[in-house]
């Protein structure tokens, strides 16, 4: 493990290819490659371009409900009698997870580039239904691809997606889930290249994807670095975030990489038990592979094939993770723990009844890894739990789990 | 010479356009593949090329989709289908093979590894779908020592740039992908093909072969009259697909199929 040097600027990846150290990178069909080159152009002035900004601020202010609160959950600290425990407020945003900061600043980019057609995949539904929310909004066509077998864990979303005038197309090939739908989302891309803009969801894909989701997500690092100074009086001890793709992680912990002092712990999907193989955690389990057009971590047999995932959680059932968290991983400024589906569960109905707060069930593996480690830290310490997504979507679920019928 | 740029050369010389047909390693079955390539070349195939079944392939269309799946569910691996080309080279010495798939199942085995064994195997070009030269150059340089030929896509949005990194990269032929779209999509539209042909033939001295969208004689005909070489695949694999849900024994099936090709190519 290298030892991250205190003059290397951490914040200062990629490079102009897209890699995170090995990883990363453009691993596409060559017809992708010049509309990526473009995207990457278009990204690049648009991100020094003021109007652009002030209009992404604009809609990150009045119509996602920017900043979040970060909030201290102090009885659920006092319970734990450990470090005191803050949540960062992204299940507050418009649409109900931080997914939305992603969208509302590429459908404007979209908008910028002329085109009038987008697309999305979905895990869990949350980014298929801030892309229709953004698109309903500007008046563009939206497709969304969705795992048959997703469409039928979060009925919700898919209403939703379709009450704001999107259409859903299940996906029906390999696991039937996120890899899938995005494997079906890349291929319409290339058919549909010159009208359509692809809005991908989590900071992996090729470059510039993981850099662009990233600076979109990093609304929520920046703005929790400032209320932790304000709230706290001090930078946070330690932050903690869910990992499927990664970008609320990324989101959190992009603005905290060069605080030497802030301890970063991404948690990955643990599913039934690292040890079963029924889970989704590649920084905890699997090797460095190309999926999706980049080079990362990856969940896969020893001849290459990408293996089914599994986690209660939709939207981390994924067999990568996005690049710079490989990197992050490989040169130790970040730890990767995991969480299993009960510990999720448990933390899910722990938030709800000690704060009244209910946490998407994605959001809950952040969750539980705080309840795990927050007892282990003394009272004066802080913990900063990116709380990504709310619980409703989950709802049926939980039920199910219970044996309930809703 | 490498074989494939000798047989270019040899067909150039008797005024012929290379006919390619793919398939999918282990579709319908393992054992069905080698008596396979083995009819393709019969039946008028001057290049095969193999495809290495991949659980993700991001660039096929729902009928290669489905044949890498009939092959995974026999658990066909890249070591497997090396495998079937050593099998195929011993009553084979002549047609050029080219394995077309996806970077993982590479990266998996090992760059120096893969290179090592598709030479020994008798492997003549690798086309890696989700491999871009820019990169690619640790594994060409590879290719280079054990005389494999990289085999790179053009596209209709390959920008005079790209087609000149391209060109330096690439060995044995280039690969025209004749739409934007996955591999079985819509018809091809011949004119536009022409046009971006001329602009590659300023800047790349390779053979062209040209797929994505030939369906019929008629397609492959109009194709061979503008490139060097008529790629046919989505259109065999759901002939295979056919004979294979029939239970027909799909060497004997696709024969006719290639035969009709090879006359409408020959035909000019």
């Amino acid at each position: 493990m290298l030892n991250p040097s205190t003059s290397q600027d951490l914040c200062a990846m990629p490079d102009v290819h897209g890699h995170y150290g090995p990883y990363g990178g453009r691993f596409v069909a060559e017809t992708l490659m010049a509309p990526l080159e473009e995207l990457t152009e278009a990204y690049g002035r648009y991100l020094q371009d003021a109007e652009f900004q002030e209009e992404l601020d604009a809609d990150l202010a009045h119509y996602v409900g920017r900043p979040s609160p970060l909030y201290h959950a102090e009885r659920l600290s006092r319970e734990l009698g450990g470090a005191q425990i803050y949540l960062k407020r992204e299940d507050l945003n418009h649409t109900g997870a931080h997914k939305v900061n992603n969208t509302v600043g590429q459908a404007l980019l979209a908008k910028r580039m002329g085109k009038r057609r987008v697309i999305a995949e979905t895990g869990a539904g949350q980014h298929g239904v801030a892309t229709a929310t953004v698109a309903a909004r500007l008046g563009m066509e939206c497709v969304v691809y969705m795992g048959s077998e997703d469409i039928r864990r979060q009925a919700i979303n898919v209403y939703r997606m379709k009450l704001l005038g999107a259409t859903v197309v299940p996906v029906t090939s390999g696991s039937r889930t996120l890899k899938d739908a995005l494997n079906e989302a890349m291929r319409d891309w290339v058919t549909n290249v010159d009208t359509t803009f692809y809005i991908i969801g989590t900071v992996a894909g090729p470059h510039p994807y993981p850099a662009m989701v990233r600076d979109f997500q990093a609304i929520i690092g920046r703005e929790a670095r400032a209320q932790c100074l304000r709230q706290v009086g001090r930078l946070p001890d330690a932050l903690i975030a869910c990992v499927g793709g990664g970008s609320n992680a990324i989101g959190l912990f992009h603005p905290f990489l060069n605080d030497e002092k802030v301890a970063l712990y991404g948690v990955e999907a643990a599913g039934d038990g690292l040890l079963t193989g029924r889970h989704a955690a590649p920084l905890n389990a699997g090797r460095a592979g190309v999926l999706h057009g980049n080079r990362t971590y990856l969940m896969e047999d020893e001849d290459g094939q990408i293996l089914e995932t599994h986690s209660i959680s939709a939207g981390l059932d994924y067999p990568g993770v996005g690049p710079e968290h490989s990197w992050l991983k490989d040169i130790g400024r970040a730890t990767y723990v995991s969480a299993t589906d009960a510990e999720a569960l448990a933390a899910f109905h722990r938030l709800t009844r000690t704060e009244g707060i209910m946490p998407a069930l994605e959001s809950a593996h952040a969750v539980a890894y705080a309840l795990r480690f927050a007892p282990s830290l003394p009272p004066s310490q802080v913990i900063v739990v990116n709380l990504s997504g709310r619980g409703d979507k989950d709802i049926h679920t939980v039920a199910a789990l219970e044996g309930i019928t809703v | 010479m490498s074989r494939i740029t000798e047989t270019f050369a040899h067909l150039r010389r008797r005024g012929r356009k290379a006919l390619i047909p793919y398939v999918v390693a282990g579709d319908p079955t393992p054992d069905e593949t080698v008596p396979l390539l083995h009819a393709l070349v019969r039946a008028g195939a001057d290049i095969i090329e193999l495809g290495v079944p991949f659980s993700d392939p991001m660039a096929d269309g729902p009928v290669i989709q489905r044949a890498s799946e009939r092959a995974l569910a026999h658990r066909v691996s890249l070591r497997g289908v090396l495998e079937m080309v050593r099998t195929f080279r011993r009553e084979d010495s002549q047609t050029p093979l080219v394995l077309m798939g996806y970077l993982n199942p590479v990266e998996a085995m090992g760059y120096r590894a893969f290179a090592i064994a598709a030479a020994l195997a008798g492997v003549d070009g690798v086309l890696t779908v989700d491999l871009p030269p820019e990169e690619s150059r640790s594994l060409i340089a590879l290719f280079r020592e054990v005389a494999i030929d990289p085999i790179f896509l053009l596209a209709p949005t390959s920008t005079s740039s790209r087609i000149a990194t391209i060109g330096e990269c690439a060995r044995g032929f280039v690969y025209y992908v004749s739409l934007k779209g996955v591999t079985g999509a819509a018809s091809l539209d011949i004119g536009a093909v022409t046009a971006k042909l001329d602009d590659v033939r300023r800047v790349i001295d390779l053979p062209i072969g040209v797929g994505f969208g030939i369906r019929d004689a008629a397609s492959a005909a109009a194709v061979a009259r503008v490139a060097d070489a008529v790629v046919v695949g989505s259109a065999l694999v759901s002939r295979i697909e056919g004979l294979a849900q029939l239970g027909s024994p799909v060497s004997l099936g696709v024969s006719s199929f290639i035969a009709e090709l090879r006359t409408a190519i020959d035909s000019d």
